[in-house]
């Protein structure tokens, strides 16, 4: 088995994917499509029924067993549903956005590794579509792609609203892919490779999960920033806002931007298990049974850690309260970039003791990464500066309420209206004095 | 802790997940209501089976949503509906109507008109929610006889409304049914008579 693996590290893969015939490559193309329609129905069915039961409630329960068919028959439903174009929308740019944003979501499924080598119909492939020698970079892409269907979605709408939601959206994602992509920089240098399958092939020792911890939890937070999830859904925040950049969108259309949204999940948690997880590799007590690293097992392991992550965007879905914007961008520039290009620097660093000194780069990188984690939750925690505050104390918990101390407050200088300017101006002597003499006895201030 | 007072939330959720859940399965598991909830209205009648209903309106004119139809007639020695003079010969309640206020039943001096437990009430057309005279009926009882017939329990009504509670208690009590939705229906049905 040892030598099974050693066998195609490193380039291995793209060579055995190299003598894929057309027909065994567009059985995994047809594959990975409905793996990712299936993942989108069964994810939103499960969400369902895991957010109502943080809630105390069932969950849907009425449509096919236990209710496990209710998101397809929403998807039935939607598809029948008329299909609207507002008078002001461009037509075609309205048109081909949700395209545009579903496609490299599913693009994205191309390069993640689903298993090792295996036999299908008596042929030797590996349960991937391709392996490119820039196959992570190929993830980054379609994501940043997937922004174009949502600014296009916006801006074609002819409403304002979802022009708004748009920019909100892109925005976000934007900032939080160069976390992303910051986080992914040090997998990267550990593994020598952009090639999913080699990075895959060299958590073999360990996963990066622990010996990149702070690269993990950046591209943890970061991935849900990234596909606009609770709690950073606030572009689409549906309790709030009427629904972001696909407000003007019905029928088919809104079903793929759903669907665009969900299989993005979908392939940041296969990305994140490929990265962080050690892809298709058995967790520790199965990796002791030589075969579970080998056939069709693989597989299991792999959709089993994708569900964990899966699983973990439902649970933060369930528990926490979304953020503000101001909040949301703070911590994707303040705190996820610097920390990340800290960490990124951190681990060339120990890379080159190791070079020279011989040193254990795992021990190294652990400590460096507990020390990291400490301080981001020191910087967390610590409470901001209080700004000085000069303003006289105002009484009664912030209402307007008169003063303790009973003092009566200055009166405004009263202007003279032109009516007594006119009067003073006729009688200067006699009627300033009673005019004065009666305002102040009807103040009673003397 | 305060450290890990922001982690603690998601022990919550979690947690929350293997507790019992609330929800109830209604058509399915059906579950009582309170004995005196307020469901759709029941005419009833008087332990000889006579209607208690006197066609007076005033359930009708208390009505704020102007739901219920009344209109009376008068009985005669060949045809007695009700003990005294006057019967209500036809009644209808409209429930899209309907708010379910209770002021009818408040309004109406025999204790004709009350409200049973039954709250059921949908349906695809508004012809099969105006609610007729037959629909709104209490049951006939063991012991009762449908009218029109002489009175059986007095000389006159004055007979019927003075002895009504000796009368209400030496009436036998309807049959206990086991199941439990079916019991509460049932109990709720004869409410006004049991009384």
């Amino acid at each position: 088995m040892q030598a099974a693996w050693h066998a195609y590290t490193n380039g291995q893969t793209a060579a055995v994917l190299a003598h894929d015939p057309v027909w065994l490559t567009i059985i995994k193309v047809v594959v990975l499509f409905v793996f990712g329609v299936l993942m989108t129905l069964f994810m939103i069915n499960w969400e369902r029924k895991v957010v109502a039961r943080m809630q105390h409630r069932t969950g849907p329960n009425r449509v096919g067993p236990n209710g496990w068919l209710q998101s397809l028959a929403d998807g039935l439903k939607l598809a029948f549903k008329e299909d609207i174009r507002p008078v002001l929308a461009d037509k075609w740019v309205y048109f081909i956005a949700p395209v545009v944003s579903t496609i490299p979501a599913f693009l994205a499924f191309s390069v993640i590794p689903f298993g090792p080598q295996v036999s299908m119909f008596g042929h030797q492939t590996v349960l991937q579509l391709t392996d490119l020698p820039v196959g992570i970079l190929v993830v980054l892409a379609c994501s940043s792609l997937g922004v174009y269907g949502i600014v296009l979605s916006g801006w074609s709408s002819g409403s304002p609203y979802p022009l708004l939601g748009s920019l909100r959206s892109a925005a976000q994602v934007i900032s939080y892919e160069v976390a992303m992509g910051l986080a992914i920089v040090s997998v990267i240098v550990e593994s020598h490779s952009l090639s999913t399958a080699d990075i895959v092939n060299s958590q073999q020792g360990g996963w990066y999960a622990w010996l990149l911890l702070p690269s993990f939890v950046i591209y943890l937070i970061s991935m849900v920033g990234e596909t606009n999830r609770a709690p950073f859904d606030l572009p689409e925040a549906e309790s709030e806002l009427v629904g972001g950049f696909h407000t003007e969108y019905t029928s088919l259309k809104f079903a793929l931007f759903f669907l665009a949204e969900y299989v993005n999940m979908v392939v940041v948690s296969c990305v994140a298990t490929t990265l962080f997880l050690g892809g298709w590799r058995a967790p520790w007590p199965l990796s002791l049974w030589s075969g579970a690293n080998s056939g069709w097992y693989p597989v299991i392991w792999f959709i089993i850690k994708t569900l964990i992550f899966l699983f973990v965007y439902i649970w933060l879905r369930g528990t926490l309260p979304r953020m503000r914007y101001d909040q949301f961008m703070k911590l994707g520039w303040k705190f996820l970039v610097p920390i990340s290009l800290v960490w990124t620097v951190a681990v060339i660093a120990v890379r080159d003791i190791k070079a020279r000194y011989g040193f254990s780069a795992p021990m190294v990188l652990v400590i460096l990464g507990v020390i990291v984690v400490i301080a981001v939750v020191i910087a967390f925690i610590t409470p901001e500066r209080k700004v000085s505050d000069n303003r006289v104390e105002v009484t009664g918990g912030g209402y307007p309420v008169p003063p303790l101390n009973l003092e009566i407050p200055n009166k405004p200088r009263r202007r003279t209206t032109a009516r007594e300017r006119r009067s003073a101006g006729q009688k200067p002597a006699d009627t300033a004095v009673t005019a004065g003499a009666g305002k102040e006895s009807g103040d009673g201030s003397v | 802790m305060a450290l890990f007072d922001g982690l603690k939330g998601f022990g919550v959720t979690f947690s929350t997940m293997f507790k019992k859940v609330v929800t109830e399965q209604y058509p399915e598991d059906f579950r009582p209501t309170a004995p005196r909830y307020h469901g759709r209205h029941q005419l009833n009648r008087h332990p000889d089976g006579l209607e208690k209903c006197v066609g007076c309106e005033l359930c009708a004119w208390a009505c704020p949503a102007d739901a219920i139809f009344v209109e009376g007639a008068d009985n005669t020695d060949e045809a007695r509906y009700s003990p005294g003079e006057r019967y209500g010969i036809d009644y209808q309640i409209n429930y899209l109507r309907c708010i379910g206020c209770g002021l009818c039943i408040e309004a109406c001096p025999t204790r004709s008109l009350t409200m049973i437990n039954f709250y059921e009430l949908a349906d695809d057309n508004r012809q099969d929610l105006i609610y007729t005279k037959e629909q709104l009926m209490a049951p006939l009882l063991p012991g009762m006889e449908a009218p029109p017939h002489p009175m059986r329990l007095g000389d006159n009504e004055q007979d019927y409304y003075v002895n009504g509670p000796q009368l209400a208690k030496a009436e036998p009590k309807p049959a206990e049914s086991a199941s439990a939705a079916a019991a509460a229906q049932e109990t709720a049905k004869h409410e006004g008579t049991a009384k």
